[in-house]
């Protein structure tokens, strides 16, 4: 398992390294914050585009969205480590309770992920203007009102890598909730399968942890 | 890993099952929520900046350090383990500096390859 992970992090790392070549490339934005707009001149930031939260329309609230994606990750990553270290103790009802919440954190991290998808495609009110004095609004592969081009397809690419992971990882731990219950790791004398799905849970919280960082606070 | 014999008859007998040691855990989370939302204090109350990107890197590494070493329980590892998985995640590191750092030469020439 600890070298499939690697293998992964090395995929996010060319991820990663694309995201700071193609950001290097394009112009920064070095005029005062508070005038920032938006234009395919310079690479946007990010507390200007991620600043919408579900249910507050037109509210400027910078990255809070954001911040409980990363809070209900964590979260999720400790019900994981929990889970396992019931295992360690045979308990078996302590699993599965762990298991559970675990699944259910990771199922609302992607629901979660899934308004943000939305939020960032359909665009908001203002939109942004092109040289032709027409607006775009959202993101597309080929345009987006936030910046280049290149903008929203790194956002589309690792949040989507990384979106996908959560995803095997939730269907994994369904898997082994599935086993707890029928028992066959208690038969089996040890919850080392959990061990395995909780590295693999921890290690996508772990990329979480620097997609976060990379992409939406420098 | 290895560990394919038969244990199904080594817990039955016993009622009483042993005490959650869940300290460690609790610590660690906690860990990993403030050094986030310090980040986020740092995210509002600075100006964007070199100092303020190595803050946030910092602080990345550390949370990646308390993900790792207790979470994923990798301190808890054999040796030749932890230095076969730090060493090759160190040298990607040092070639995602090099190449941010060079980026722009990089990519120039990629594209005056192509054209």
């Amino acid at each position: 398992m600890w070298f499939f992970l690697l293998s992964d992090a090395f995929t996010f790392g060319a991820l990663l390294i694309v995201y700071g070549l193609s950001r290097h490339k394009h112009l920064p934005y070095v005029g005062d914050p508070e005038a920032f707009t938006f234009s395919t001149q310079w690479w946007p930031i990010p507390e200007k585009v991620f600043n919408a939260f579900p249910g507050l329309h037109g509210v400027d609230l910078p990255l809070a969205f954001v911040a409980l994606m990363t809070m209900i990750l964590i979260l999720s990553s400790v019900t994981m480590v929990l889970a396992v270290e019931a295992g360690h103790r045979m308990d078996k009802n302590d699993v599965q309770k762990w298991l559970l919440w675990t699944i259910l954190f990771g199922s609302i991290f992607l629901g979660c992920q899934a308004w943000e998808w939305t939020h960032f495609i359909v665009g908001d009110d203002t939109g942004m203007v092109l040289g032709d004095g027409t607006r775009v609004f959202g993101a597309s592969l080929t345009v987006n009102q936030y910046g280049p081009p290149l903008f929203a397809d790194l956002f589309f690419f690792i949040t989507g890598f990384h979106g996908t992971h959560v995803f095997s990882g939730v269907v994994l731990l369904i898997m082994a909730f599935i086993n707890t219950v029928n028992g066959v790791y208690h038969k089996r004398g040890h919850y080392e399968m959990v061990e395995k799905v909780g590295l693999y849970w921890h290690f996508v919280d772990l990329v979480w942890v620097f997609v976060f960082t990379f992409f939406y606070l420098i | 890993m290895a560990m394919h014999t038969d244990h199904s008859h080594d817990y039955e007998n016993t009622g009483e099952l042993p005490k959650p040691q869940t300290k460690a855990i609790w610590k660690t989370f906690i860990i990993l929520v403030v050094l986030t939302a310090i980040e986020f204090v740092f995210a509002f109350m600075m100006d964007a900046g070199t100092l303020r990107n190595s803050i946030f890197i910092i602080l990345t590494v550390f949370k990646a350090f308390f993900i790792v070493s207790e979470f994923m329980h990798l301190k808890h590892e054999a040796k030749a383990l932890i230095w076969s998985i730090l060493l090759p995640t160190a040298l990607i590191a040092w070639l995602m500096v090099a190449l941010i750092s060079e980026g722009s030469y990089y990519f120039d020439s990629v594209v005056n390859y192509f054209n």
